[in-house]
């Protein structure tokens, strides 16, 4: 027998190797395969990733992941601007590519964060037309993951005069789509009140179709 | 509902649920360790394994089988990661570099689940499953396992056996974590984490842009990377990510998963002792350790001391998501770090001088509050054994805990167990810190820099896996030496505690006099809650002055 012709000190190694494999069948395929069956069977639409579609039925995003809603650029070069037409995310380290999700991991006392965040500031003032001071901190801070489709209903009330201005569309009729997309805290006490920009976004596209 | 209300009211849910779980889980473990018929798939299991599932090792064979097992672990995950690109559900991705490989195959293996790459980029999702995801339930087991041995010591007399590995862990695989990860995977699936086995799916935005949007088997992976305290994300964004962690319930589900299985344990302790008591003691300390940890996080976070970006910015959200906010964030920052988890829904780098000194203080504490999964318990009861030696010096008597005397051999294994770690992360820091190169992989200028190497190693030696992410950490150099810490880190450790069950199983158990230490009163919680404090504080004050401290004080 195989086992008796090893040396001594490699013995528990076949064991273990056999006991791996035996392991690595039960909870590396057995278990990902059921878990996964489960989900497609019962909760298909979130286990693909909670796609938004169109009325066609296209994907346009998820209703998890933030996308980032540029003017369109002209010629080579230089940073995408914001379209003042759409509600705008949060800052990105990851530049919303799900492919490459995380933070800026600037530090508490890097003066290079501290100048990043007053240049947000500034930006967002100016696009936004409010004063600098009033502008809330999820819009001049990048998220952790890079991805994070929500902002404050502070900062969504905020761009609402300005998606107006742009889109011709009375304050307070907007104003209204916001206050409809403002998600409560989970059961009531978990996480945060936010505003989900990707949701928000596709409601606002839709009301402008449907008024043709 | 205020932020305030909102943020206790989380935190009170939370210890409820794990109070509520206490009990069933702890004496349930201590069922599937005290002994017991074999189930027949568990038979057949051991056939194919070809192990003998009846006899009792002593501690060294007990010690090779388990350490046979994490070689041939590590081996194949290497092997592996190299091959990858020869294997199906790989997504065309490329085989991953030796070193990078390397590191991670010890990383899994040793329950540390640093990730010095990036999930979304590098491996398919048959590695991330059937490679990554195993070692995620069997590290968990094999600390698990070591824990058993450990209270084995305690309660068997006159043997050098501390029981079989190889049911450990077979028996915990099968009857503890695999049924919890499977119902906890539904749950998550159910409250939003993806779970299928699609490629990315590239989509035209509602801006007109292009994004492509990964699949994978998110949900089974992330609910075992939490329970087992493992923290490998399947996404380079960890828990932040939204595909991993969609919700602030996901989250708080997330916490409670981390800290189930090391909170539980200390009533299996109890239980197989027989005394509950002794059990009640362990857990107090260890939330004690907790609940500081959380509250001051929690208060530099809200407060941003000494943080002039966060002043800038007006809440330090830098590096942390809308829908969790600060609390929700610095509560799974301290869980995170205080178990052996790792997994984070925030970057830890961007974090206050405090709230981010906390997270490597909480690591410091050598993963006792609760700890990992095993690694938790035998971490405490190791610096339990410390505190009644360090109690029976203050009145001249020779010390016993549970019984059993603790001699000279005892304390040896102890103390060697005890300055491990810190070697190794001294050793480590010192090192990086000599060399430009590897200086030069900071993200951030002054002593957060170094904080960011200081983490780095001491998230490796006490296999963590959580990192002050902005060190550029996926070089040659660091790969190789934090592969070979976590190594150390993880064996070193369970040579000595193993090495202790045994010497403590010989003996014959002394009866109780009046002379004897109570250990399962509110002083002794007191006097061990001191010894851990103050070992942690003696051994790394000189680093944490240079890092967080002197970083706050700027």
């Amino acid at each position: 027998m195989a086992r008796t012709a090893l040396p001594r000190v490699l013995r528990p190694h076949l064991a273990a190797l056999r006991m791996l494999l035996v392991l690595t069948a039960v909870t590396g395929a057995g278990y990902p395969l059921l878990v996964t069956g489960i989900a497609q069977a019962g909760f298909a639409d979130r286990a693909n990733g909670s796609l938004l579609t169109t009325d066609q039925g296209r994907p346009v995003g998820s209703r998890l992941i933030g996308q980032e809603f540029p003017l369109p650029r002209h010629g080579p070069g230089g940073a995408a601007r914001p379209d003042p037409a759409w509600f705008q995310p949060r800052p990105s380290a990851a530049g919303y590519d799900p492919a490459r999700s995380g933070a800026t991991d600037l530090g508490p006392t890097n003066p290079a964060l501290t100048e990043a965040v007053r240049a947000r500031r500034a930006a967002v003032a100016a696009l936004d037309g409010v004063p600098p001071a009033s502008v809330p901190a999820d819009a001049v801070t990048a998220s952790g993951s890079g991805l994070d489709p929500a902002i404050s209903p502070a900062y969504a009330y905020q761009q609402a005069p300005r998606v107006g201005r742009a889109r011709r569309l009375a304050p307070a009729r907007v104003r209204e789509v916001v206050a409809r997309h403002v998600h409560g805290r989970a059961l009531g006490f978990l996480g945060q009140p936010y505003v989900n920009v990707v949701e928000l976004n596709q409601a606002l596209a839709d009301a402008l179709r449907a008024r043709g | 509902m205020s932020d305030t209300a909102a943020g206790w009211l989380q935190a009170a849910v939370l210890v409820a649920a794990l109070a509520l779980s206490y009990r069933p889980l702890g004496d349930h473990l201590a069922r599937v360790l005290g002994g017991g018929p074999h189930w027949r798939v568990e038979r057949l299991l051991y056939r194919a394994a070809g192990v003998n599932e009846d006899t009792d090792q002593r501690w060294p064979v007990y010690l090779r089988s388990l350490l046979a097992f994490s070689a041939v672990s590590v081996l194949f995950l290497y092997a592996f990661l190299r091959l990858q690109d020869r294997l199906p559900l790989s997504l065309g991705r490329a085989a991953v570099p030796p070193d990078l490989a390397f590191n991670t195959a010890a990383s899994f293996a040793t329950n540390t689940d640093w990730q010095a790459y990036a999930g979304e980029t590098v491996p398919g999702h048959l590695v991330q499953m059937a490679g990554l995801a195993v070692q995620n339930f069997v590290s968990a087991a094999v600390g698990m396992a070591v824990a058993a041995a450990l209270i084995r010591g305690f309660t068997r007399k006159r043997t050098r056996c501390v029981g079989n590995f190889w049911t450990d862990l077979t028996r915990l695989v099968l009857r503890v974590l695999l049924p919890l990860a499977l119902l906890s995977a539904v749950v998550l699936v159910a409250a939003g984490v993806v779970q299928n086995l699609h490629g990315p799916l590239g989509i035209t935005t509602l801006a007109g842009g292009h994004q492509s949007l990964p699949g994978g088997p998110v949900a089974s992976q992330e609910a075992i990377k939490v329970l087992g305290t493992n923290g490998g994300g399947f996404f380079n964004a960890n828990s932040a990510h939204p595909f991993e962690n969609p919700s602030g319930l996901t989250n708080l589900i997330e916490i409670y998963l981390m800290l189930v299985i090391p909170v539980a344990l200390p009533r299996t302790f109890g239980a197989l002792a027989g005394d509950h008591r002794q059990g009640y003691v362990i857990v107090a300390v260890m939330a004690l350790l907790w609940a500081g940890s959380v509250a001051l996080t929690t208060a530099n976070e809200l407060h941003r001391v000494s943080s002039p970006a966060g002043h800038a910015a007006g809440a330090m959200l830098e590096g942390k998501e809308t829908r969790f906010g600060i609390w929700s964030s610095a509560l799974f920052a301290v869980s995170t770090t205080l178990t052996s988890c790792g997994a984070v829904n925030s970057a830890h780098d961007s974090y206050t001088p405090g709230g981010g000194g906390m997270t490597l203080f909480a690591m410091m504490l050598g993963e006792i509050a609760p700890g990992g999964a095993g690694s938790g318990l035998y971490g405490i009861l190791v610096l339990a054994v410390i505190t009644v030696f360090v109690a029976g010096l203050m009145v001249g008597r020779t010390p016993e805990y549970l019984g059993k005397k603790l001699r000279g051999q005892e304390m040896r294994y102890a103390s060697l167990y005890l300055l491990t770690t810190p070697a190794l992360v001294l050793t480590g820091t010192g090192l990086a810190m000599a060399f430009p190169g590897e200086r030069a992989a900071m993200r951030n200028p002054g002593p957060h820099g170094f904080s960011e190497v200081l983490y780095a190693l001491t998230s490796a030696a006490n296999n963590n896996g959580s990192a002050f992410a902005g060190l550029a950490a996926d070089t040659v150099w660091y790969n190789t030496v934090l592969g070979v810490v976590m190594l150390l880190g993880r064996f070193l450790p369970v040579v000595f505690v193993l090495a202790l069950a045994g010497s403590l199983a010989g003996q014959q158990p002394v009866p109780v006099t009046a002379g004897t230490l109570p250990t399962h009163r509110p002083q002794f919680a007191g006097l061990l809650t001191g010894v851990v404090l103050i070992v942690v504080a003696l051994t790394y004050f000189p680093a944490l002055a240079l890092g967080p401290l002197a970083e706050g004080l700027h």
